[in-house]
């Protein structure tokens, strides 16, 4: 699989660690009502969908930088990719 | 018709033509006391034991496609009982006890074949967690020995003992442990459930579960509406999509894990080998092919074929472990989906929806546990409460803290 980076162009995907979901970006606030519910969840569960996935990759041989990979679990395409700063910072993290 | 060394030779001396085929091919019924979706080993194995030990005959099976299409007949057919943690190691041992006796259960030849699983140990601290291991296996009823280096050079003299990095220092041999034709183990069940009167449908899909007050009444099929007082799921790889039609989100990855055949060669391995410097298994089927497999590929995936870094991984490490195998031609390769759980062991239990029973999370390990998981799937469905060997393996566990992390990783499913 080759993933096309924002900064860098393609790189082999040898290059990077699988995190999972990126919904992990969401993490619960463990000061709230509910955090332990709310942290299992998180935790725990997944979609897990056959299709479109967005999934987070870690450029650990390269620039260390975090990406939003939307990739399709059928066939393996990769369709979009974004740093995880700015997905992050889109949804109101790290203003 | 029952197989025997009777019937073979009467069929031989009459051309063969009495045989009959070996379950039917019903039309489905409108209603069911339990469906079973999924008909793979652990769904045929669930509907067989629930017909033979608990009585139940309004049983069918469903399947999307043709019934051991899926991971029964994509993986390396190891069948062992090594497991480590109090959760695991009862049921993999009762597992193993019901492989012992499947053939004269089944009236089914699925050539089990207790060749002998050793696990290669490269250092001291392994060796100590060998010792570890091997006791806890004892100490549950399972057999294990402990081998050194000469005891292990005398079964395999061609394995790469002074490899400068993973000298072999010796192994934890399980003889009981060995290979089973997969596909035979499909369709033995398969015909065991079919004569017993369960209705094992093929090419029929399910698309919908019917849900009503919180209880499932039925599901919805490419072959139309079937109502069932209960349903139990055993689709593993595609537990979540399946799962997500009663609106239930699992602490489950679908991961593709890939295995290689090579081309057949003279006798060289009468066992079952595994490196315990990488993640490398292999065999050699009775064909003479070396069966063998590595580690998943790492990422969400429902195709069913991997990528390219993975099989030289796996490769460079049958290479380490036994050099000879350089000149050998890999013939065949593909990739099976696995449901990777969040502690690396599997899941057989209730769902908050009631009358519907979940079996999956088996992670790369869901072959040798096909009996023990139909026996403890059937053991619920029929009575409502955990079969003893099971009762670790439940949905909630891991809101409670109650892992079963036979590997240590925490909830990683790439890692286990």
């Amino acid at each position: 699989m080759i993933i096309p980076h924002p900064l860098l162009g393609p790189r082999d995907a040898q290059e990077f660690t699988y995190m999972g979901d990126a919904a992990l970006i969401d993490r619960p606030d463990g000061m709230a009502e509910g955090a332990a519910e709310a942290f299992d969840t998180y935790l725990h569960a997944r979609d897990n969908p056959a299709g479109l996935h967005r999934e987070l990759w870690y450029h650990e041989a390269g620039d260390r930088s975090w990406l939003v990979v939307t990739r399709d679990t059928r066939t393996h395409e990769i369709t979009q990719v974004e740093l995880a700063r700015d997905v992050a910072r889109a949804r109101g993290r790290s203003q | 018709m029952r197989y025997s060394a009777l019937r073979l030779l009467r069929e031989a001396l009459r051309g063969n033509r009495g045989w009959e085929r070996a379950w039917r091919d019903p039309e489905p019924q409108p209603e069911y006391d339990i469906v079973i979706i999924g008909g793979g080993g652990h769904g045929l194995a669930t509907a067989h034991y629930l017909a033979s030990r608990y009585g139940q005959a309004r049983v069918a099976v469903l399947e999307k496609g043709w019934i051991g299409s899926g991971n029964v007949g994509r993986n390396t057919t190891i069948i062992r009982s090594n497991y480590l943690l109090d959760g695991n190691q009862p049921f993999y041992e009762f597992s193993l006890r019901l492989w012992e006796g499947l053939e004269q259960d089944l009236n089914y030849n699925a050539m089990v074949s207790q060749r002998g699983v050793l696990n290669l140990c490269h250092s001291d601290a392994q060796r100590d967690a060998f010792v570890r291991r091997g006791n806890a296996m004892k100490l549950h009823g399972a057999d294990a020995e402990l081998l050194d280096t000469e005891a292990v050079r005398a079964m395999y003299p061609w394995l790469n003992f002074d490899n400068a990095r993973f000298p072999i220092r010796g192994g934890l041999l399980q003889r009981r442990g060995g290979t089973v034709r997969h596909d035979a183990v499909a369709w033995g069940y398969a015909r065991a459930a079919d004569s017993r009167g369960v209705d094992i449908i093929q090419n029929c899909e399910v698309t919908g579960l019917r849900i009503a007050d919180g209880r499932v009444t039925g599901v919805d099929t490419s072959r139309g509406v079937i109502g069932a007082g209960k349903v139990g799921v055993a689709v593993a790889g595609n537990s979540s999509r399946v799962m997500a039609m009663a609106g239930l989100r699992l602490p489950i990855e679908s991961h593709v894990l890939q295995a290689f055949v090579t081309e057949g060669l003279k006798p060289l391995i009468d066992g079952v080998i595994t490196f315990g410097a990488g993640h490398f298994y292999v065999s050699q089927s009775d064909k003479g092919g070396l069966v063998f497999g590595g580690d998943i590929d790492g990422y969400n995936s429902y195709a069913q074929r991997g990528n390219l870094p993975v099989v030289e991984d796996v490769v460079e490490s049958g290479m380490a472990l036994m050099p000879a195998i350089g000149r050998a031609r890999l013939l065949r390769m593909w990739g099976g989906v696995m449901d990777m759980s969040m502690d690396g062991s599997p899941i057989i239990d209730r769902t908050p929806v009631d009358g519907l029973y979940f079996n999956g999370g088996w992670c790369y390990g869901g072959f040798k546990a096909t009996p023990a998981s139909g026996m403890a799937f059937a053991h619920l469905l029929a009575t409502d409460t955990p079969h003893p060997t099971a009762a670790a393996y439940r949905l909630d566990r891991f809101r409670h803290g109650r892992m079963i992390d036979e590997k240590g990783m925490g909830a990683q499913p790439n890692l286990h």
